[in-house]
């Protein structure tokens, strides 16, 4: 520890769990702003103060990239910010967004000693505060960075998993170049995470870290087209290549309608929306149809970011229509929740059969079908049966199709001797990331497909580790 | 940034440019296409590249300004640059021995058909080539068509110029005097090609069309691109832009095109509120490029 006075420890569970102050909802769907303002230093000593340093932490086991959880929060309750902020980016590079969209309550803070009587420590609020204390208040240190190896790593995709691998492998002394397809780094994290859950802005300091750590950064370079891997490897110098090209296949239902104007994947949609900035019409471009009644489609956490979306670019209705029930949703209890105060209109157990549309072929109603659930799937949740007679017409003029991604085919297609499953994901070593292919690594969702940033994060830490193991003995 | 080596107006609101991106001019075949932004708040533009030098690094466009952002475009000097230039995307052309091909360039589509119909040339077939506009002052790249082509029909609408008629009357002349045709290209305007594609249906002629739908990544991601080919759902950026044309839904194609129309007027009008002048021409779907 920093300090070697013990810092006066309160007993547990005397200190209730410190709320985050955020806009009221009423405020927020009309804006795109970030939604909640993040702890005070004040709340953040209080809730730091609440951890009772447990010489076994569990929480550090539930982190994917095994945050030192414990220290810094200590930190945190001696008013150490900074010094907190670096003690987490020592095993994860980019905190900032971390503390927003991690999976908490189901990683770190799920197995809280505090947890099991009363309220886990808030660590992904934590996490934020210092992240975001550590950039506003210009204290953003390049770490040091080791000798030069003269290796060079080509890392294909700038999202969570690629930023991950460059910042690690970066700081090892390679010499990593990042590739991106799109015109800026971040991946989902620009296309279609939403502003108001995750500061574009803040996404791009990030990406300026790792930059500023040393990593090379190429836009517009779709590997597959642009350049091949085999290229990369054989022609361009590059030692090692990491592929973490993710998970950018939208999928449709193939039901009647679904090419109707103003039917979109939740990747267009958000991708308009984020990436290209939509919300400013006409200031930005690329438009989005103004729309009144909008139908979301599926239950994930990318339904929640598409239909909140839709109710800032000012629909009336917003509703959500998913086929299981508010139990068997996969997205984040606190994602549904907001969704809820800002008035998303939730179809349960509805599934959507048909679209129709008038003589221009803009998108009018979808016809749903009431559904119960039978058995239990292979995913272990109740399957949804369709209620014979059930059906009903919603009055919609968007639908946002959002019932999940596929692996995107541009690498594995192009590149000969890349394994991948009978779903398109490149098959890749869980520990490793060490695909079919010597010297390419994989990792996040091209390898398991659509799942988390943090889960994409951790593959990618791994891989870094292998990479660097790799590079150093040439051993496959 | 893409700097502009060469800008020239070619025809009434058609605009030739020459870009410096090494990595698509290395890469790129024919039939494939690139996507443009100008500034970081611009759309993705996808048009199809008509001809590159990989030792220059250059690759060539041809457009129309019809919309907001290809208007912009237009306005670029030489030494101006793109913020982003991306690709090649796209499947390049499948080229093989045909042994009579019919290509078929309608208005702006004969900036797409050239390289095609270059490389189809190259490869041993006889090309016959029909190259129609409106009127003549619409009429791009004949000189060069007629270069690479056995024979060249240039038709227009409204007989401004060479032949009067569509370009039909001209494919429906070459199957009525007994060509054997292994192989009709056609790229224009939506109407066009499905035009062509009734002509050569009754002839079980293999008709192929190049499609511009709307696109935002152009790289697979997003499926704002999709066309019924067949019953079953293309992305065009990825599958395609070359489809059977007797297979192509064209009526949903043109419906889907005209998704943007209104979004389209109120950008348009903003820059020509903008000039405080009347840009005229007609607006087309944010995007609709090629």
């Amino acid at each position: 520890m920093a300090d070697a006075t013990p810092r006066p420890r309160p007993k547990p569970f005397s200190i209730p769990r410190q709320p985050m102050p955020e806009q009221p909802p009423q405020v927020r769907v009309g804006n795109f702003r970030e939604v909640p303002f993040g702890l005070t230093p004040d709340l953040a000593i209080l809730e730091a103060s609440r951890c009772i340093q447990c010489k076994n932490p569990q929480c550090v086991k539930g982190c994917p990239v095994s945050v030192q959880i414990p220290e810094f929060i200590d930190l945190v309750a001696r008013g150490k910010f900074v010094e907190a902020a670096r003690k987490i980016k020592e095993t994860n590079a980019l905190p900032a967004v971390c503390g927003r969209v991690c999976p908490q309550e189901e990683q770190c803070e799920m197995p809280c000693v505090l947890g099991k009587k009363g309220e886990p420590v808030a660590i992904g609020r934590l996490e934020r505060f210092v992240a975001d204390f550590e950039r506003v208040t210009g204290n953003v240190e390049v770490p040091g960075i080791a000798a030069p190896t003269g290796k060079r790593v080509a890392v294909v995709g700038a999202g969570p998993a690629g930023l991950t691998v460059a910042g690690d492998l970066v700081q090892l002394g390679h010499d990593v170049t990042i590739f991106e397809a799109l015109h800026k780094a971040g991946g989902v994290l620009m296309y279609g995470i939403p502003e108001f859950r995750l500061p574009k802005e803040i996404v791009q300091a990030e990406v300026e870290y790792i930059r500023k750590m040393g990593a090379k950064l190429e836009c517009n370079a779709v590997i597959g087209k642009s350049i091949t891997i085999d290229e990369l490897l054989n022609e361009e110098g590059f030692d090692a290549v990491f592929v973490g090209t993710g998970a950018g296949l939208p999928y449709f239902m193939n039901i009647p309608g679904e090419n109707l104007i103003g039917v979109y994947s939740a990747n267009e949609y958000l991708t308009r929306a984020n990436l290209m900035k939509a919300y400013r019409f006409p200031e930005a471009d690329t438009p989005l149809n103004k729309a009144m009644n909008v139908a979301v489609v599926g239950g994930g956490n990318v339904a929640m970011d598409a239909a909140r979306t839709a109710k800032r670019m000012g629909a009336d209705h917003v509703y959500l229509v998913y086929r299981r029930s508010k139990k068997e949703m996969p997205a984040r209890v606190e994602e549904v929740h907001h969704a809820e105060e800002e008035g998303i209109e939730f179809h349960l157990l509805t599934n959507p059969i048909t679209y129709h549309g008038d003589d221009e072929a803009r998108v009018t109603s979808v016809e749903c079908q009431k559904m119960e659930l039978g058995e239990p799937d292979a995913s272990g949740r109740r399957r949804p049966v369709a209620m014979k007679g059930s059906e009903f017409k919603l009055p919609v003029d968007t639908v946002i199709v959002s019932i999940g991604n596929g692996a995107n085919p541009l690498v594995p297609s192009t590149t000969p001797g890349l394994d991948t499953n009978k779903w398109g994901n490149i098959l890749a070593d869980q520990e490793t990331g060490k695909t079919s292919k010597k010297g390419v690594f994989a990792g996040g969702d091209i390898v398991i497909g659509a799942a988390t940033v943090i889960l994409a994060m951790g593959a990618g830490r791994k891989a870094a580790a292998a990479m660097h193991e790799y590079l150093k003995t040439g051993a496959w | 940034m893409f700097p502009i080596l060469e800008t020239k107006e070619i025809a009434k609101n058609v605009y030739l440019q020459r870009i410096l991106a090494p990595r698509v001019a290395k890469k790129r075949k024919a039939g494939q296409f690139l996507v443009l932004r100008r500034t970081d708040d611009g759309e993705r533009i996808p048009l199809t590249i008509v001809s590159s030098d990989a030792g220059e690094g250059t690759v060539t466009i041809i457009f129309q300004a019809v919309g907001k952002s290809t208007t912009e475009f237009a306005r670029m000097k030489t030494g101006d640059a793109y913020l982003d230039v991306v690709g090649p995307l796209g499947l390049a052309t499948h080229i093989e021995k045909f042994g009579t091909v019919v290509g078929i360039g309608g208005g702006i589509g004969a900036a797409p058909l050239l390289p095609i119909a270059t490389a189809i040339k190259e490869a041993g077939n006889r090309l016959l080539s029909i190259v129609g506009a409106r009127t003549k002052d619409l009429l791009i790249l004949e000189d060069e068509m007629r270069a690479v082509s056995d024979e060249i029909v240039v038709t227009t609408d409204d007989g401004s110029y060479a032949k009067k008629g569509f370009v039909t009357t001209a494919l429906q002349e070459f199957i009525d005097r007994g060509e054997k045709i292994g192989l009709c290209i056609a790229i224009g305007p939506v109407p066009m090609m499905r035009a062509v594609a009734e002509v050569t249906r009754p002839h079980g002629i293999r008709t192929m069309v190049s499609l511009n739908p709307i696109m935002v990544d152009a790289t697979g991601m997003c499926g704002a691109c999709r066309v019924s080919v067949g019953g079953t759902t293309k992305f065009v950026c990825v599958d395609g832009p070359e489809f059977d044309g007797h297979q192509v839904d064209f009526k949903e194609l043109v419906m889907r095109n005209r998704a943007y129309l209104r979004e389209e007027k109120v950008a348009m009008e903003r820059i020509e509120h903008k000039d405080g002048k009347c840009m005229g021409g007609a607006a087309v779907p944010a995007g609709g490029g090629n």
